[in-house]
């Protein structure tokens, strides 16, 4: 058994910065399934939001406005006091990151360059070209690295162990040797990122499972407003990888195959800058309509950059254009890339409040993977680089105060009971004879894409729900071609079907019950908002029978009142 | 319309844990899209017909750097290989070189990791931090502007020659990391801090014959990190004996 004062779960930007932030003064562990430069904050494009009023467009910009937008985008189901907490943080951490070495691109006068993003009154978007993610994931893993973080990498987590309602550690398997080891921690902090694997179509990295919510969630921890999926307006047709929303902040255009830039007719005044839960439908409705391109791998969109120019191209969206290149055969100098709207982003998540604490002693929650909520029912573009860092540093904070308050004392005995557990598992998933795992993972996401989409009615959720309870079903059944334990991915794979499947089922009857339309929840029966019954955050519990128990809870108001959102 | 049709995947076996079993080659019969990616068709190989094969893949868009290997003898990533590149039905898969292998496509990137955390990958500054930004020119940006692209993917390791001959040799991402942030206008690391690659195994050790470079998915040019440093070490030993480095 190891023993840490901390275990943090996840190598991406939240897990850094909490680890970063902890482990001067704790014996502070970071185990993660990838090497931490692998995680998926590496392939966010775009940038990071925060009033820095560099652009000279944007010299009145503030805090206060970064965090109207915030709300307003969020549809109002975002927490106030949590969203004005992370735009005043964001001017801190931007600053930080940049002393950190983050090499952002400049403007001519020295300081940091800020790009226009959707939905944003100002120009605050920082960018490093567009590889943001991954030149701020770099820094802060150099971070890491200075600061001697301990960290074990390819080490997958298989459980999380909660007892009496105080958190005792995870189970983790060491990809190298196969073996399972019990991880003892006063205090657990999940950075494990969204689920967007459970989508056919995502933009995610195909690390992205939603493991950590499900393990979280069938430990005893709620979910918070599973149903708001983000669907990302602009990603390559066939392989889905994202066209940063930069695109379009550059000046990017989306047109139909009638030659219309269409986004006139759905936000006259922000155009291709909207939102992205109203620029996806937007662009799903001309799909729908028959004004798509048809194309083998499916029926698409024209994002143009034609007109920005060969230079404007190379300098601030080089990683767009080699991806068009490689992946598709197009360059954008030249051509209009072929774009159509995917999974991309989940807005729920774990349970936990503005400190990222969850209602369990000792277990925290950040970045993707959480719901605090600050992005409510649809992120802007932008917002999720910032909300991992942020939230990482909250978390560092947060730790601290509880463990000098508090002298937690986590068990033994939870944890080995845990680890059989978690072996019997094993061996039945080894147990030759089964169903294959990618059948069944293939079909989960299937039925997500085309019933839980952007979309929604009553029949077609219910005939998701239906099958999603055929699959968990089927799932007992599922087994593994090799009994070996080290490095068989398949079998990790089959681990983390359990938690996707009971991820999957909180996101459709979150999404079946909510009755309205809201953000990125848009339900063809009910086109309106309805903020007398659904102002409210959904919070899935999961049942004795596995199944979710949903139930309500207020969202924070501070000096918003609830507006009719147009753009 | 594109119509898929059947590729034979030749892909190199072995398990360091059971070393009596001699590395060798798998064949593996599949009906794919051609325009599907190399890693596209071994997600499927494993997914649907062999659940043992062993390989490392997360972003599947060129940026995360997991999923280097050998394919049809050149380096590169799965990833951003198209199966219909080769003009050919037969796509050999091969570990990537200079690195023992753990199992199948899998291979022990310690010596990789050890070389990065030693060069001191992170900035380095002695100044107090301004309470904005640090400000740099976009001219002086512009510098690091390669050496920022890398993805630590190894590919570059992989293809090196010398390190084929000389195993404790710095290598050429470590080299590039370590050129970032030498000409990063707010790196402030002392002159002394370059000493350490001023080695017989350091950047002396590069025949420069540009294969990290031809090797590189991301056109990162680690020769021109080399070359970079190799200078600035001797004009800090000119400096030196001229009595003009600042302490």
């Amino acid at each position: 058994m190891l023993n840490h004062d901390i275990l943090v779960v996840g190598g991406g930007l939240t897990g850094l910065r909490a680890a970063v932030g902890l482990c001067d003064r704790y014996n502070v562990g970071l185990v993660s399934k990838v090497y931490p430069v692998r995680s998926h904050s590496i392939a966010a494009q775009g940038g990071i939001n925060a009033a820095l009023t560099n652009n000279p467009d944007s010299r009145d910009d503030s805090w206060e406005k970064h965090t109207f937008d915030t709300i307003k985008g969020s549809d109002y189901l975002g927490d106030q006091n949590a969203i004005e907490i992370m735009c005043k943080e964001a001017i801190k951490i931007v600053y930080e990151m940049e002393h950190w070495g983050c090499p952002f691109s400049r403007f001519s006068d020295g300081t940091i360059a800020q790009r226009p993003f959707g939905g944003a009154g100002y120009p605050r978007t920082c960018y490093s070209a567009d590889v943001t993610g991954h030149s701020l994931l770099n820094t802060l893993y150099e971070r890491a690295v200075a600061k001697g973080v301990k960290i074990y990498p390819e080490w997958f987590v298989a459980a999380l162990c909660i007892e009496d309602g105080q958190c005792h550690g995870i189970i983790a398997q060491d990809t190298h040797t196969g073996e399972l080891i019990p991880v003892r921690s006063k205090c657990t902090f999940f950075g494990t990122g969204g689920y967007g694997r459970v989508y056919k179509h995502s933009t995610n990295a195909l690390i992205n499972t939603g493991s950590g919510i499900g393990m979280a969630y069938k430990a005893g921890v709620p979910l918070k407003d599973m149903e708001f999926v983000q669907f990302h307006p602009t990603t390559l047709v066939g392989t889905n990888i994202l066209m940063t929303e930069g695109c379009r902040g550059e000046g990017g255009y989306l047109f139909n195959n009638q030659g219309e830039r269409f986004m006139k007719r759905y936000a006259p005044s922000a155009m291709e800058l909207a939102p992205r839960d109203i620029v996806a439908r937007s662009i799903q409705t001309e799909i729908n309509q028959g004004r798509g391109f048809e194309h083998p791998l499916g029926t698409y969109i024209q994002l143009d950059l034609r007109h920005l120019g060969e230079n404007k191209i190379i300098e601030r969206l080089p990683g767009i254009r080699s991806i068009c290149i490689d992946f598709i055969g197009i360059d954008p100098v030249r051509e209009p890339i072929p774009i159509m709207p995917s999974q991309h982003y989940s807005m729920g998540g774990i349970d936990v409040n503005e400190r990222t604490a969850s209602e369990i002693k000792g277990f925290y929650a950040g970045g993707e993977c959480a719901c605090v909520s600050v992005h409510g029912a649809n992120r802007l573009g932008g917002n999720s680089l910032l909300e991992t860092i942020v939230f990482g540093k909250l978390a560092s904070i947060a730790i601290q105060e509880d463990l000098e308050k508090d002298n937690l004392k986590p068990n033994e005995k939870p944890l080995k009971m845990l680890k059989d557990a978690v072996l019997k598992k094993i061996e039945r998933l080894t147990q030759p004879g089964g169903e294959k795992p990618y059948i069944i993972s293939a079909e989960l996401g299937a039925v997500m894409d085309e019933k839980v989409g952007i979309f929604r009615t009553h029949d077609e959720m219910s005939q998701a729900l239906e099958k999603v309870i055929e699959l968990k079903n089927r799932y007992k059944n599922v087994s593994v071609s090799s009994a070996i334990h080290y490095m068989n991915y398949e079998l990790q794979s089959a681990i983390e079907l359990e938690y996707m499947l009971d991820v999957a089922h909180a996101i459709t009857l979150g999404a079946i019950l909510r009755k309205e339309s809201r953000g990125a929840h848009y339900r063809l029966e009910f086109t309106k908002r309805n903020d007398n019954d659904w102002l409210k955050h959904t919070i899935a519990r999961m049942g004795d029978d596995g199944d979710p128990v949903l139930s309500y809870k207020d969202v924070v108001i501070t000096r918003y009142q609830p507006m009719e959102r147009k753009y | 319309m594109i119509r898929s049709s059947y590729f034979t995947f030749k892909i190199l076996r072995y398990d360091a844990k059971n070393p009596s079993r001699e590395p060798y080659f798998q064949s593996y019969h599949i009906k794919v899209l051609p325009g599907l990616t190399v890693l596209g068709v071994i997600n499927r190989i494993r997914d649907e017909i062999d659940g043992s094969l062993a390989f490392r893949c997360s972003c599947r868009s060129a940026i995360c750097g997991s999923c280097a290997m050998v394919i049809n003898g050149k380096i590169d990533l799965a990833c951003r290989t198209q199966v219909a590149t080769f003009g050919s039905d037969t796509i050999i898969l091969e570990p990537l070189p200079n690195f023992e292998v753990i199992r199948d496509l899998v291979v022990d990137m310690t010596p990789f990791w050890d070389m990065y955390e030693k060069i001191q990958p992170f900035l380095i500054r002695k100044s107090p931090d301004p309470e904005k930004e640090i400000y740099q020119s976009e001219e002086d940006r512009r510098k690091i502007d390669q050496f920022v692209n890398c993805i630590l993917c190894a590919c570059c390791y992989g293809a090196c020659p010398v390190i084929a001959d000389e195993p404790g040799y710095l290598g050429p991402a470590a080299a590039a990391k370590l050129e970032r942030f030498v000409l990063d206008s707010r790196d402030e690391r002392p002159a002394e801090a370059l000493e350490q690659v001023n080695t017989p195994k350091g950047v002396w050790a590069c025949d420069t014959v540009f294969r990290c470079i031809d090797a590189c998915p991301k056109d990162v040019r680690p020769t021109d990190a080399i070359i970079g440093l190799r200078k600035a070490l001797v004009k800090n030993r000119y400096n030196r004996i001229l009595g003009l480095n600042k302490k």
